[in-house]
């Protein structure tokens, strides 16, 4: 560095005279102007506004003026070398901003490309559809009980007015455990949960059993051996068919679209007394029983404007008597549906087999929650 | 039970305007539901009209066949009023028979079009019907021949073939015995309508007395009330009026011969099943008994039987020759030369009846009805009914003598509050509705300040308990009055635990890429051996089923992997290039003899009692398996595609335990069906012991090849039941450090037999309290560390809660992690 030098001669310095010093200027801004990259634009900071540059130097030289004379020259030298900084900076800007964009334009690749490198799961739909339906369940403040598939016999049809006696035994065709008077069955309702429910817990009880159970049905498009019930079992005090009919009129309503209803037909089950079968009304043509063209008959409800859900009733006070209910200060209701049936319904399933052969591309259009 | 309309309205007074489908809906409304309604001549158009054969020429044709020109005149129902000429190939009629004629333009059953054609060198307008071709029978025997007078040529045919009847078909459930009959049908109608009802059993029967057939009832539980009469001078070849054929087959039943045909009308029409001896068969007394122990009887169906000694049987002299209410015998059998016929009318014992047709495998009209209960109060009128009809149609006459043995059962009263249906059903049903409507089906009622009692009507044996009065009101004022009203329960807990992490489990497979299934839960020995289980496998120990759907399957499963590989290699074989499946499900492993109690109905079980009874019931852990085959990704344009192998199987077990927060052991197993060298066995080591899980790994090659797996394929099997009981209630919050970390790498040269998991665990426990986690991050085999071994590179990382560690503190800690580990291991470290 030049400190001021006192043993020189105040005479004009040539670099920080002014047509130089505007000389160096536009020099520098040109070079500028001309860099096309980052690069160039690194090379032409060095040249114009490195420490060896021609305004650098004459920067350098402004020590040795006579001090009369530095500020002019300062002011002349300042000012060139904002003007060089000023365009760089705004160069910078420019091509890092164009820089940019070509490497991005560079980096493009085809969005379009698979991505289904992990190959999705899903979970049953009686799995899910369960769950749905208990869901409903628990919004109404209801709980959900379980209970084994293979069940005590006299659970399964004793506890619940079905006496081995009973007609109504042999309309359920059951799975006996060996040796067949073991006592043992594979449940052939959701039913023994209820027993169990009234045996284990202290009214009021208002429980949602979901489960699988068993009928020696042949194997068809409608038929299976083994498919799922849910049922529903209330006892409290005050209970009558209309809390029933609420009930149900809610859980169609939440699984098939508001409106729509159910009514209830006569019907005949022991361990219900008065008993009804349910039906509920078609959700499909909302029980005009046409088809959406409005000519030919629904196909969901065969013209019949009514889909079947199941069977229901006022629990049979000898049910309570037998599981440990008093039967003059509760009453109860219950009901029961085939979950297969109705999640076929709900889906336009028209082979019951889709659903026990496994086939992933059945299960997995309904994901992981119905 | 199918009946005509028609039959039904002759014993009810039904306005003429009401439909067919109004009547249906109010029986159905009623409880009797509608099955179906059949029109016999719903499929014939056009003309069908009575003709009178005028001439009838036979031809012989070339072909062998005679056939006959006819000319028929059928009044004006051909436009002309000229005979019309018809060719016909039947014989079994001449010149002056009405027949059945269906004219040009006429279409029969099966789309069959009638136009006039030139045949046999005539021109044929049109065609003599035979019941076939008319779809009322398959008796294919020749044309119809009307009984003279049975209508005009011309007139339509229809009303005189039953063929505009409209048949109804009910669906009766088991407690509405009594609509098994004309009778009970109309009675219903009469109630659903306020009609009318004229009771087809209402009739003057003679008085009993003592010239009748012998009867001695030697067990009256079993058989209350027997009513003999019978007919001498029967026709045994007199045919069964048409009018009564075609209400018989309305019904549903076969026609066989009058004197059949009329028990089995009479059952239909009254409900109370009938039998008919051929009475000169019978060889003195009838007696009602029991039979004895091993007793033999040859049926009407001539299946000799073996009795039960709870089976009711008749007998006369000989011994027995019926069962009581369910079928008669071979010997007393009617037969086309019977011409006394002796008419039972009995009531029987329910339950008996239901035990003996199960016991004998005997189902029939006639026990269908005496097994749900038949009206006691109308024995006699059906046997005289009976008597009427053979007298009627068969040219016989009743003998003088009428057998009437033992009483009509008195019905008990029934007691409730008149409130009572009101209180049930919701429904504001006042006091008077609720008698008025128990009057209507037929109880007297009684009404005594808030009680009423009522004494139902014998045709009602299902109305036993308050309750069911209360379903008859309440289905008489309607099932659609019941209001809506949804319950308020009081706050419930929601799911429980075991429920929640079920869904959690479900949805973090699902996550995985794995697709739920669902099995049954049948298993046979060949499932077994293709798992290549040894013979003392526990899970060889299936509960075996009575009555299993194949002899194949006999038992309940014990593990759900037959379910999965079968699924996963119907999959491929439908063109997948790799599945990955689960299912959840209970599985059963027997522990010896299953002999659950059965206890009385008439109280709760004791406490005792009740757990002797939940004992009994074999333990059903839910088990959770997986199948892993083919490609676990697919090639694409990232490179190729991987297959799915042991480490799969292993990372699901791995990310459930994440998932749930259950610590848990990977332990080297040998266990069937998986590969003896790639199966782990999964130990859960949170709780007070360990606890086994279950086994991931690769199955055997030959496990695969018997599923039509693909090799490598692999598969896992956990007791979902115990993994959700290892799962901690309430994962607590992790605690960590914000300092820096400190990172060290080290390399270990073990055996190859030596477990990563074991050195592992020593590095970790070495390590001590700074150790935040170590992760191998590379095996390497190669010949500078020697065969049979392995380096494993761990990466290890350290952190203290309070302050940054010192690098003299982060050698130390990693130091004693390498000691231990060469320790417990004898892993060297790599320079
Ligand atoms: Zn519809």
């Amino acid at each position: 560095m030049s400190g001021p030098n006192t043993e020189y001669d105040p005479v004009e310095v040539t670099p920080l005279q002014a047509a130089e010093v505007e000389a160096a200027r536009d020099a520098a801004l040109a070079a500028i102007a001309a860099a096309a990259d980052l690069e160039q634009l690194k090379a032409v900071r060095l040249e114009h506004a490195g420490d060896r540059s021609a305004l650098a130097l004459a920067n350098r030289e402004i020590g040795a003026l006579p001090p009369q004379a530095r500020k002019e020259a300062g002011q002349r030298v300042g000012q060139a070398r904002g003007a060089v900084n000023q365009a760089l900076a705004a160069r910078q800007a420019v091509l890092e901003v164009e820089h940019e964009e070509r490497m991005l334009a560079e980096e493009t690749v085809d969005v379009t490309l698979p991505t289904d490198r992990v190959p999705a799961g899903a979970r049953h739909p009686l799995t899910t559809g369960a769950e749905l339906i208990a869901d409903i369940f628990v919004a109404m403040g209801w709980e959900i009980a379980e209970g084994p598939v293979m069940e005590a016999e006299w659970l399964n049809f004793d506890a619940l007015n079905l006496g081995p006696d009973h007609p109504a035994r042999t309309m359920q065709d059951t799975f006996w455990v060996a040796p067949a008077d073991s006592g043992v069955v594979l449940r052939t309702q959701t039913s023994p949960v209820q027993a169990r429910s009234m045996l284990t817990r202290t009214p009021p009880i208002y429980v949602a059993c979901p489960g699988r159970v068993f009928r020696t049905d042949e194997y068809d498009a409608t038929h299976s051996p083994v498919f799922h019930q849910v049922e529903g079992l209330a006892i409290d005090e005050g209970l009558t068919m209309a809390h029933l009919k609420g009930t149900l009129d809610h859980l169609v309503s939440s699984l098939f679209g508001e409106g729509i209803s159910t009514r209830f037909r006569p019907s005949y089950f022991p361990f219900t007394e008065p008993s009804a079968e349910m039906d509920m009304v078609c959700f499909v043509c909302s029980g005009s029983t046409l088809d959406a063209e409005g000519t030919g008959p629904c196909r969901t409800c065969r013209g019949e404007g009514w889909i079947e859900l199941g069977g229901c009733g006022v629990v049979n006070p000898r049910v309570l008597v037998a599981c440990g209910v008093d039967p003059e200060r509760y009453t109860g209701f219950a009901f029961g549906f085939g979950i297969d049936r109705m999640l076929m319904f709900r889906s336009g399933i028209d082979d019951l087999r889709a659903f026990w052969e496994g086939d992933v591309r059945f299960t997995t259009a309904f994901g992981s929650e119905l | 039970m199918k009946a005509p309309l028609s039959w039904i309205r002759e014993h009810v007074d039904l306005p003429a305007d009401l439909t067919t489908e109004q009547i249906t809906d109010r029986l159905t409304a009623l409880g009797l539901k509608l099955e179906a309604i059949e029109s016999p001549g719903s499929e014939i158009t056009g003309p069908l009209v009575v003709g009178r054969v005028l001439t009838q020429e036979p031809e012989p044709q070339k072909n062998g066949k005679t056939i006959n020109w006819c000319t028929v005149d059928v009044g004006d129902a051909n436009g002309t009023g000229e005979p019309q000429g018809i060719v016909c190939g039947a014989h079994n009629f001449g010149a002056g028979d009405l027949v059945v004629v269906v004219l040009p333009g006429g279409v029969l059953p099966g789309g069959f079009a009638i136009s006039a054609r030139k045949t046999y060198g005539h021109v044929s307008a049109g065609m003599i019907c035979s019941a076939a071709e008319l779809g009322i029978s398959d008796d294919h025997d020749g044309i119809i021949v009307l009984p003279e007078g049975a209508g005009a040529p011309g007139d339509d045919a229809r009303p005189l073939l039953g063929l505009d009847e409209e048949i109804i078909e009910f669906e009766i459930n088991p407690d509405r015995a009594y609509a098994l009959s004309i009778r009970g049908l109309a009675r219903e109608a009469a109630l659903g309508f306020d009609a009318p009802f004229r009771d087809p059993a209402a009739r003057d029967v003679p008085a009993a007395d003592d010239a009748g057939h012998p009867v001695v009832i030697d067990d009256p539980d079993g058989c209350p009330l027997f009513v003999a009469r019978t007919v001498s001078g029967f026709d045994p070849t007199a045919p069964t009026p048409d009018w009564m054929v075609q209400r018989i087959v309305a019904a549903g039943m076969r026609p066989i011969s009058l004197a059949v045909d009329v028990t089995n009308y009479v059952m239909l029409e009254l409900g109370r099943p009938i039998h008919g001896y051929d009475a000169d068969k019978v060889a003195g007394a009838l007696r009602v008994r029991r039979a004895a122990a091993g007793e033999r009887l040859t049926t009407l169906d001539g299946t000799e039987r073996t009795l039960h000694p709870e089976d009711l049987v008749v007998c006369d002299d000989t011994g027995a020759i019926g069962l009581g209410g369910v079928m008669g015998g071979e010997s007393t059998e009617i037969s086309s030369s019977t011409t006394r016929v002796l008419v039972e009318a009995a009531h029987w014992d329910a339950t008996s009846m239901f035990r003996t047709g199960k016991r004998q495998r005997i189902s029939s009209e006639a026990g269908k009805r005496n097994e749900r209960g038949v009206d006691p109060a109308i024995t006699e009128a059906a046997a005289d009914r009976v008597v009427e009809l053979l007298v009627a149609h068969g040219g016989a006459t009743a003998e003088p003598g009428v057998t009437v043995v033992g009483s009509v059962p008195a019905r008990a009263a029934i007691e409730i509050d008149v409130d009572l249906p009101a209180r049930v059903s919701g429904i504001a049903v006042d006091d008077a509705t609720t008698v008025r409507h128990l009057e209507a089906v037929g109880c007297a009622v009684e009404v005594i300040g808030p009680r009423l009692r009522a004494v139902p009507p014998t045709w009602r044996p299902d109305l036993e308990d308050p309750f069911d009065l209360v379903e008859e009101v309440v289905r008489v004022v309607g099932y659609d009055q019941v209001p809506s009203v949804l319950p308020t329960p009081n706050a419930g807990r929601g799911l429980t635990r075991p429920q929640r992490l079920r869904r959690r489990i479900g949805r973090t497979l699902a996550a995985a890429g794995c697709v739920e299934v669902v099995s049954f839960p049948f298993v046979g020995d060949a499932a077994l051996d293709a798992l290549g289980l040894p013979a003392d496998d526990a899970r060889r120990a299936t509960v075996p089923l009575a009555n299993p759907m194949s002899s194949e399957e006999p038992g309940f499963t014990t593990t759900l992997l037959p379910g999965v590989l079968r699924q996963a290699g119907r999959n491929l074989s439908r063109g997948q290039a790799g599945v990955a499946l689960f299912e959840t499900g209970s599985v059963v492993v027997s522990s010896g003899p299953v002999k659950a109690p059965i206890y009385g109905v008439d109280r709760r079980p004791s406490e005792a009692e009740l757990d002797a009874l939940l004992a009994a019931v074999p333990a059903q852990p839910l088990h959770l398996a997986a199948v892993l085959a083919g490609e676990r990704e697919p090639a694409g344009w990232w490179g190729p595609a991987r297959t799915a192998g042991w480490s799969d199987a292993l990372a699901i077990v791995r990310r459930l335990a994440d998932e749930l927060s259950v610590a848990v052991d990977i332990r080297p197993a040998a266990l069937a069906p998986w590969h003896p060298g790639r199966c782990a066995e999964i130990v859960a080591v949170g709780g007070a012991s360990p606890v086994v899980l279950g086994h991931a790994g690769e199955l055997h090659p030959r496990v695969c090849a018997a599923h039509g797996l693909p090799a490598r394929s692999a598969a896992l099997e956990l007791d979902l039941d115990a993994l959700i009981a290892a799962t901690p209630d309430v994962p607590p919050a992790p605690r960590f450090s914000t300092f820096p970390v400190a990172k060290e790498d080290v390399a270990l040269v073990v055996a190859d037999a030596t477990p990563v998991a074991d050195v592992e665990a020593a590095l970790r426990e070495g390590a001590g309290p700074l150790l935040e986690s170590v992760r191998l991050f590379d095996v390497y085999r190669g010949e500078q560390i020697g065969a049979g071994r392995r380096s494993l590179a761990f990466a290890l990382r350290f952190r203290a809660p309070d302050r940054t560690l010192t690098d003299e503190e982060t050698t130390a800690a990693r130091t004693a992690a390498v000691a231990l580990a060469a320790e417990r291991t004898g892993a060297e470290q790599r320079a």
